[in-house]
């Protein structure tokens, strides 16, 4: 009962609504605090390019001042940065101790992001580790599933065999059992293989078994995929 | 180190118990210390196929279970040197092969033996996967025609990812094809697979191809190998199936009708 909403707050348009969103940051790497030093260094970057510092948004990275061993006075950055056109919002980084006391100034932290240097190894990565590469043959009762991407199969796929992939299914040897592309919806994905002897072959839920594959099909080297009116068509390879 | 070798098929009756026991016999006639184990624990069938069911004492459950030791539970054979049978028991089930008790027998006979030929039973529960586990080395019995050879299939890929070998990252099990009641004046008919569609499905090495025979009724009910019946098509088959195990290279015979035509027209038939 107390759990239970009144009609008026359920029927009311909510005064506000809280959704996440990325923003492009300028980030500050502070590698020193000493007043002066930081302060000469602002006043010429600002000469550089005056436009720039109109009350810019920034995070300070603490992640240079990790030896220091004195508490920082968040305060008095705070205001230099005001000072020069600066809008500090947050912090990044930093010992428990610096990041209480940017806390006390008001600057949250902001969460860690390893950023570009652990990201660049992913990226060369992700494109192929989708794929899935079986280099044995499939032999009968196994079942071989690639999630997400493509199969690749490098012998044959016995009869009463299965292999299932999210995307494309290239099989560089006979194809016996049964193939299913596009295991989850994708019309745009193939089957690809060196002999069609198929009990079944299905792309995006689209299937035909084999009593429904013509004999002059039968054998061959194919490519299997759907038309735009999802019929499915076998083609030929020309070799 | 002792080779451990399982002769399984998946699918019952294509002769996997009369492949152990030539294959065992043949490999102490060339002198190696040989073992034979039959895993059909309940349906016992190696002994009367090796002709020494009547002194059949203590089985291998009776080892695994420790209520015996090996040298009370395995039967020498009379006729070969160096070959001995450990029996299946006829009373228990296969619930009675544990991992653990397998293991500890096999490792016993290692000590003892160059080879320990493990008998499989059919299917691929317990009794199979236990026959097969262990395995260095697999003799894949096959007849010539669809269900054996999809069977066979099944199994292949059952020792390829469920062998010891496969769990733990080694070599995989080497796999050799035995084609066993081959006739090929009906291959060629059509009626049965030929040895080259058989090859194409499963595509492993062909150890050798043991013609269709009355001989390997005759010889079974007689409780002889048939490889002891080396004037056989059948025993000649399984010699040289032997002899290519231990390397030689030598054709394989009994795969084409224009062969057997000629003998039959010199000894007419049989």
């Amino acid at each position: 009962m107390l759990l239970r909403p009144t009609h008026l707050a359920s029927q009311e348009t909510p005064p506000f609504e809280l959704k996440g969103s990325l923003f492009t940051l300028t980030v500050l790497h502070l590698f020193q605090m000493e007043r002066t030093a930081v302060e000469r260094h602002l006043a010429e970057k600002v000469k550089q390019a005056p436009g720039f510092f109109n009350n810019t948004p920034v995070v300070i990275d603490l992640e240079g001042m990790a030896d220091s061993p004195d508490g920082l006075d968040f305060n008095g950055l705070y205001e230099l940065l005001r000072v020069h056109g600066m809008a500090p919002v947050g912090i990044r980084n930093g010992t428990p101790i610096q990041q209480a006391a940017a806390r006390l100034a008001g600057l949250p932290a902001l969460p860690e992001t390893r950023a570009s240097s652990a990201k660049k190894p992913d990226k060369t990565e992700s494109v192929v580790s989708l794929s899935r590469i079986v280099s044995h043959p499939v032999r009968s009762g196994q079942q071989i599933y690639a999630p997400d991407g493509d199969l690749i199969v490098l012998g044959a796929v016995s009869a009463g065999a299965e292999v299932i992939a999210d995307g494309h299914i290239h099989i560089y040897g006979a194809l016996r059992g049964r193939a299913l592309a596009g295991a989850r919806g994708d019309a745009e994905t193939r089957i690809f293989c060196q002999s069609l002897e198929a009990e079944l072959i299905s792309i995006a839920g689209r299937y035909r078994i084999s009593e429904q594959v013509d004999a002059a099909d039968r054998g061959k080297a194919v490519q299997i995929y759907l038309m735009e009116d999802r019929r499915l068509v076998i083609e030929h390879l020309i070799r | 180190m002792a080779t451990v070798i399982v002769v399984t098929s998946g699918k019952g009756g294509v002769g996997k118990t009369t492949t152990s026991a030539s294959f065992a016999t043949g490999l102490a006639q060339r002198g190696y210390r040989t073992v034979v184990i039959d895993f059909d624990v309940g349906l016992r069938n190696l002994d009367l196929i090796m002709g020494c069911e009547r002194r059949v004492v203590y089985d291998f459950v009776n080892v695994i279970n420790n209520e015996a030791n090996l040298n009370q539970s395995l039967i020498r054979d009379k006729r070969v040197e160096n070959l001995y049978i450990l029996p299946a028991s006829q009373t228990r089930d296969k619930e009675a092969l544990t991992k653990e008790g397998v293991e500890r027998v096999l490792g016993e006979l290692k000590q003892g033996f160059d080879y320990i030929v493990c008998d499989s039973p059919a299917g691929i529960e317990r009794g199979a996967l236990m026959a097969l586990y262990f395995a260095d080395e697999a003799l894949v019995v096959t007849n010539p025609e669809v269900s054996s050879v999809r069977d066979s299939d099944r199994i292949l890929g059952i020792l390829a990812s469920r062998s010891r070998r496969a769990e733990q990252g080694e070599n995989p099990v080497k796999e050799h094809l035995v084609l066993a009641r081959y006739a090929p004046e009906r291959a060629d008919r059509g009626d049965m697979l030929s040895v080259d569609d058989v090859l194409e499905i499963l595509g492993i090495p062909l150890l050798g191809v043991i013609p269709e025979s009355s001989t390997v009724l005759q010889s079974s009910n007689a409780g002889v190998p048939v490889i002891l019946e080396d004037s056989s098509e059948a025993g000649i088959a399984y010699n040289d199936l032997v002899d290519r195990f231990l390397g030689k290279t030598l054709p394989h015979r009994f795969t084409s009708v224009q062969k057997k035509g000629f003998l039959k027209r010199l000894f007419g038939g049989g």
